[in-house]
């Protein structure tokens, strides 16, 4: 094992922690400030990762394909907001669940209806398509830099959006005291829209960004979701710096149980007992350490509401 | 609820024999739904497609088909199956894509005397032990396109080898049919999380194990991240990427793009081979489905010829189990692989070629066929199956 | 039985947020006991029209009736929204598996057996064991957080078996038989294996209705709707909850034993979070906190998933689309809807 290896192995749980960033963030917007469990965001993923992949298609353009992605996740998030789920916001969790459920098979179906049940292509912008070293004998995807860069970009604007502007201002109000957003008055709903848009195309970019990287297909969604309520929920509900935090997390956990755990195991015991060991514990560990974490802080890492 | 999503039932009296079945019923139990519905919906029209050439008949019997979504469950596979046994009183089934499903439905199937024409990936178990004579494949044994890349590797002299599958038993038996043909070195196995999406670990300790030959068995959505992320590592130009053919198939072929080509993988079917039965495949599949058909589409057609050779073989008595089974043994069709035949255990005795991904000069990326990899090859299970 | 129904629902409850006890008991018991004899005569209708598929196919929403409506016990009446209930339905399916294959197939972790009086109880006290020690450590969490880390016990549940090798890991395993109970019976006869689904759930949901309408129940409807006053009042909550929640946890184990019956075959699909999902839906659908409520989904649901994939290929996209329409209708689950259908039809 090697210092090399070592770093790339924090370069790629980084990476997979940002893009699983970009998932929460909207989740954890829409949950705290609208107090709504939107199982159907990773759906909002697909879309955007459709809309990028036949986007590119047309323009030729990696840049101008993705922007249209997320203009047009933005578009069909405010309208199934305004249109369907504001009438969820007052209802329980549970028939925010069966709503959202619904909607999960309603989209899958719709993707599949118009755009066919094979896996999407999306290409890698050629300028960023190999590996560049980054120190001797580290070789790393530039592509996987782009992405690393757009997260932490993200999460700064995120950042700047919710500390230094009047909507971000509100929107922090709205996370840690829904009654008190309404007395400060203003368009609530519209606020409540333009939040979900936001997160829509959130998951938009993270649909797009990982276009190239993953396969782009029906049902794509909901491999990840799990994962992003997992963050979400370690993080603190709300909290978009808990979400980041504990995408991080998240994804160092998981890399690192891939990297090391079979390694580690066969320290202490047969190299066919730790083979057949190793994955199955890598594949628990998110969840062995989200149990931990909830157990000591049941209200996450950084709880956003008073 | 008799209602089919398609039902073809040819309106015209038969002058059969009178013992002869008025018609056929098949069961098509498939993942028609999901992420993996791209490729059964391949198998289901190559096997559609037999039907619309012959008007709706298998060897002269009008035929109903009734399609199930298993949903990638075996439990529901089994409430599916159980409906097409025991109410629309099916005598084949076909469709199954998972070897889960597969084993969930095989021993209702058995039990109630209804034909399994497996026309995907056949697992060991019905090979061997538990071959049954109301079970036949026509696709391949699990591990046979594995034991063929396995004697490539070890014909081009490559002496360190990286392994790596999904951890569950299939995955095990994948790597196992390579290392039955491949004798040298392994510098790395790794097994990974079914339905696995990032794979930049595993790129990562490939790199530092240093092998000059990878093998990867990966399907679906897991192939399609794997060898995306495979390329962008840059690892694509230095260390050639091995596998099974369905993991470097059409599916995986669009939804990669440049990046697979230069891949190197075993098959027993290319849509390039230059027999007459594979040809007017092509053309028709072309032809009605407006996109080249895939080994799935290919297995599906062959599926769907067996039925309609043995039915004319025993001239509609399908009811008469013995006189049935015969027929299909005897596969009386023209395979669009070419060379076909059933071996005792009713899998099948076949060539195993050797593709490469290239890029046409239209700029299409296709598989091309290389060479002959295994010619006239059996499954190591023949030797345990006795069907008594 | 007729006396036992009738006392049982004529009893008042003492929780405001419940209809049923309100209710008038004659109209719901007369259907219930016509519902009953349609149910015991079932079989011989299929068998005369010589549809007996159709009898394996109740018993199967049987099944998914009485998983529903143990998980409605710790989430409907108790509050708590367990995503982790696949590991007690998937679990149990899984320990009846064990028991049956080591009867043949000798790998010596566990006793064989085959007798479902054996094998049946066992998978329920192994399933309140695994509930009890999951929920020892989940209950001491509340809202989204039991959620999740109910689902992480399940999860990691899920990932054992699929790379348990001994027991087919991710394929699954065939059982081969299915559970003997003696008597001349054989449960192998699907009408057999009905009428004894049929029973226990019958006797099930009958014990549930007793626990519910129990002291009990009223502490842990108390504790639902204000679990800080419960504790103020003097009671233990988290020792009642767990309590139910080994309950619910044994019921669904003993529904993953009949499923596993049913299948002769497990796999581990049974115990992945779609399974809880599915089994949440059907509770939400049916009724949260109404006795019947798993029963209502898990019909309703199955009806539907088998009805619509025969019709279509798109049928996710229906079944999407009615259960958002039904939700939108009936924001207290089906038999909310028919509560107040049969309230506006009195007055």
């Amino acid at each position: 094992m090697t210092a090399t290896f070592l770093l790339e192995q924090m370069l790629n749980g980084l990476q997979f922690g940002l893009m699983l960033f970009l998932l929460a963030a909207g989740l954890t917007l829409v949950f705290g400030i609208m107090n709504m469990i939107n199982l159907a965001h990773g759906s909002l993923y697909m879309i955007g990762a459709y809309l990028a992949a036949t986007a590119v298609g047309y323009t030729g353009s990696f840049v101008a394909g993705v922007l249209i992605a997320l203009a047009g996740t933005a578009a069909f998030g405010a309208l199934l907001e305004s249109s369907l789920l504001r009438r969820f916001y007052g209802r329980d969790h549970l028939s925010q669940v069966l709503a959202t459920f619904a909607l999960i098979l309603i989209l899958n179906d719709g993707v599949r209806m118009i755009w066919g049940p094979h896996a999407m292509l999306v290409n890698v912008p050629a300028l960023v398509s190999g590996p560049i070293e980054l120190l001797p004998g580290l070789h790393y995807p530039a592509y996987r830099l782009v992405v690393i860069a757009v997260g932490l970009l993200v999460a700064l604007g995120l950042y700047l959006l919710v500390v230094h502007t009047r909507i971000g201002m509100r929107i922090r109000a709205g996370a840690s005291n829904r009654e008190m957003a309404n007395a400060l008055g203003g368009n609530i709903s519209g606020l409540f829209t333009v939040v979900f848009a936001l997160g829509a195309m959130l998951a938009a970019l993270a649909g797009a960004m990982l276009g190239p990287v993953l396969a782009v297909e029906v049902g794509m969604g909901e491999s990840i979701i799990i994962l992003a309520f997992v963050v979400v929920v370690i993080g603190g509900i709300g909290s978009v710096r808990g979400a980041l935090i504990g995408a991080i997390v998240v994804g160092c956990v998981d890399t690192f149980g891939r990297a090391f755990l079979t390694t580690i195991l066969r320290e202490f015991s047969s190299p066919t007992v730790a083979d057949n060991l190793g994955p199955s514990l890598a594949s628990m560990l998110i969840y062995i350490v989200m149990a931990a974490i909830l157990f000591w802080k049941p209200r996450g890492l950084f709880p956003a509401q008073a | 609820m008799r209602n089919k999503i398609i039902t073809l039932v040819a309106c015209a009296a038969l002058s059969l024999s009178a013992s002869a079945a008025d018609k056929i019923k098949v069961g098509f139990l498939s993942t028609l739904t999901g992420p993996i519905s791209g490729i059964s919906s391949d198998l289901r029209d190559g096997f559609n497609l037999v039907l619309e050439l012959n008007g709706g008949k298998f060897g002269g019997l009008p035929a109903e088909v009734v399609f199930g979504d298993d949903q990638q469950n075996p439990d529901v596979g089994k409430q599916v199956f159980d409906r097409m046994v025991r109410r629309d009183r099916i005598d084949i089934v076909t469709g199954t894509m998972f070897t889960n499903v597969m084993a969930a439905i095989a021993p209702t199937a058995f039990s109630n005397k209804v034909f399994f024409i497996n026309a995907n990936a056949g697992p060991a178990e019905f090979a061997g032990e538990n071959c049954n004579p109301f079970y036949f494949s026509t696709a391949w044994q699990v591990e046979s396109m594995d034991e063929a890349m396995g004697k490539y590797v070890t014909d081009k002299g490559f002496e360190r080898v990286f392994l790596l599958a999904p951890n569950f038993p299939v995955g095990r038996e994948h790597l196992d049919g390579f290392k039955r043909m491949y004798k040298g070195p392994i510098v790395g196995e790794t097994y990974t999380r079914l339905g696995q999406l990032d794979y930049s670990v595993e790129i990562g300790q490939i790199r530092a194990a240093k092998p000059d030959a990878v093998f990867v068995f990966l399907f679906g959505n897991m192939g399609i991240n794997f060898i995306k992320q495979y390329h962008q590592a840059g690892l694509s130009n230095e260390i050639p990427l091995f596998g099974p053919g369905f993991t470097f198939d059409d599916d995986t072929i669009r939804a990669v793009g440049e990046p697979i080509v230069g891949s190197l993988n075993a098959s027993h079917w290319n849509e390039d081979f230059d027999n007459p039965a594979n040809k007017r495949f092509v053309a028709e599949f072309e032809r009605v489905y407006n996109r080249k058909p895939s080994i799935y589409a290919a297995q599906g057609y062959d599926a769907a010829q067996l039925i309609d050779a043995a039915v004319r073989d025993a001239e509609g008595q399908i009811k008469d189990h013995d006189r049935f089974r015969a027929a299909l043994l005897q596969a009386n069709f023209e395979s669009v692989r070419g060379a076909f035949r059933f071996n005792t255990n009713q899998n099948p005795i076949q060539n195993l070629y050797l593709r490469e991904i290239v890029r046409e000069p239209d700029g299409r990326i296709v598989n091309r066929t290389v060479g002959l990899l295994l010619e006239n090859h059996e499954d190591p299970y023949v030797g345990q199956c006795d069907m008594g | 039985m007729t006396s036992t129904l009738v006392s049982i629902s004529s009893k008042a409850i003492a929780s405001a947020g419940d209809a049923a006890g309100k209710r008038s008991s004659l109209v719901p018991t007369v259907a219930g006991l016509g519902l009953l004899t349609a149910l015991l005569l079932f079989p011989s209708i299929a068998a005369a029209l010589d549809e007996t598929f159709y009898v394996s196919f109740v018993t199967r929403i049987l099944i998914f009736a009485l998983a529903a409506s143990s998980l409605n016990l710790i989430l409907g009446f108790g509050g708590m929204v367990s995503f982790g209930h696949a590991a007690f339905f998937g679990g149990g399916a899984y320990i009846v598996g064990m028991l049956s294959i080591e009867v043949t197939r000798d790998i010596g972790l566990l006793p064989g057996t085959q007798s479902a009086w054996v094998a049946w109880p066992t998978t329920m006290l192994a399933c309140a064991l695994m509930a009890a020690l999951i929920g020892a450590i989940s209950l001491r969490t509340r809202g989204v957080s039991f959620i999740m880390i109910t689902l992480a016990f399940a999860q990691m549940i899920y990932y054992l078996f699929v790379s348990l090798k001994t027991y087919g890991g991710d394929e699954g395993m065939n059982i081969g038989t299915r559970s003997t109970i003696g008597f001349g019976l054989s449960l192998s006869d699907d009408a057999t294996f009905y009428y004894v689904v049929l029973a226990l759930l019958v006797v099930s949901m009958m014990l549930f209705r007793r626990l519910v309408h129990s002291r009990f129940g009223n502490v842990i409807r108390g504790i639902r709707e204000n679990e800080t006053r419960m504790e103020a009042i003097g009671y233990d909550t988290y020792r009642y909850k767990l309590v139910c929640f080994v309950i619910a946890g044994s019921f669904a184990g003993l529904a993953g034993a009949l499923l596993a019956n049913q299948n002769t075959f497990v796999s581990p699909r049974m115990l992945d979070w779609h399974q809880s999902g599915l089994l949440i839906m059907m509770v939400i659908l049916g009724g949260v906190g109404r006795l019947w409520g798993g029963v209502v989904g898990a019909v309703v649901i199955l009806l539907l998933e088998e009805i619509l994939s025969e019709y279509t290929l798109y049928w996710q996209f229906w079944l999407g689309s009615l259960l958002l329409f039904l939700i939108i209708v009936a924001p207290k689950g089906l038999i909310g809807l028919a509560d107040r259908a049969f309230k506006g039809g009195l007055k």
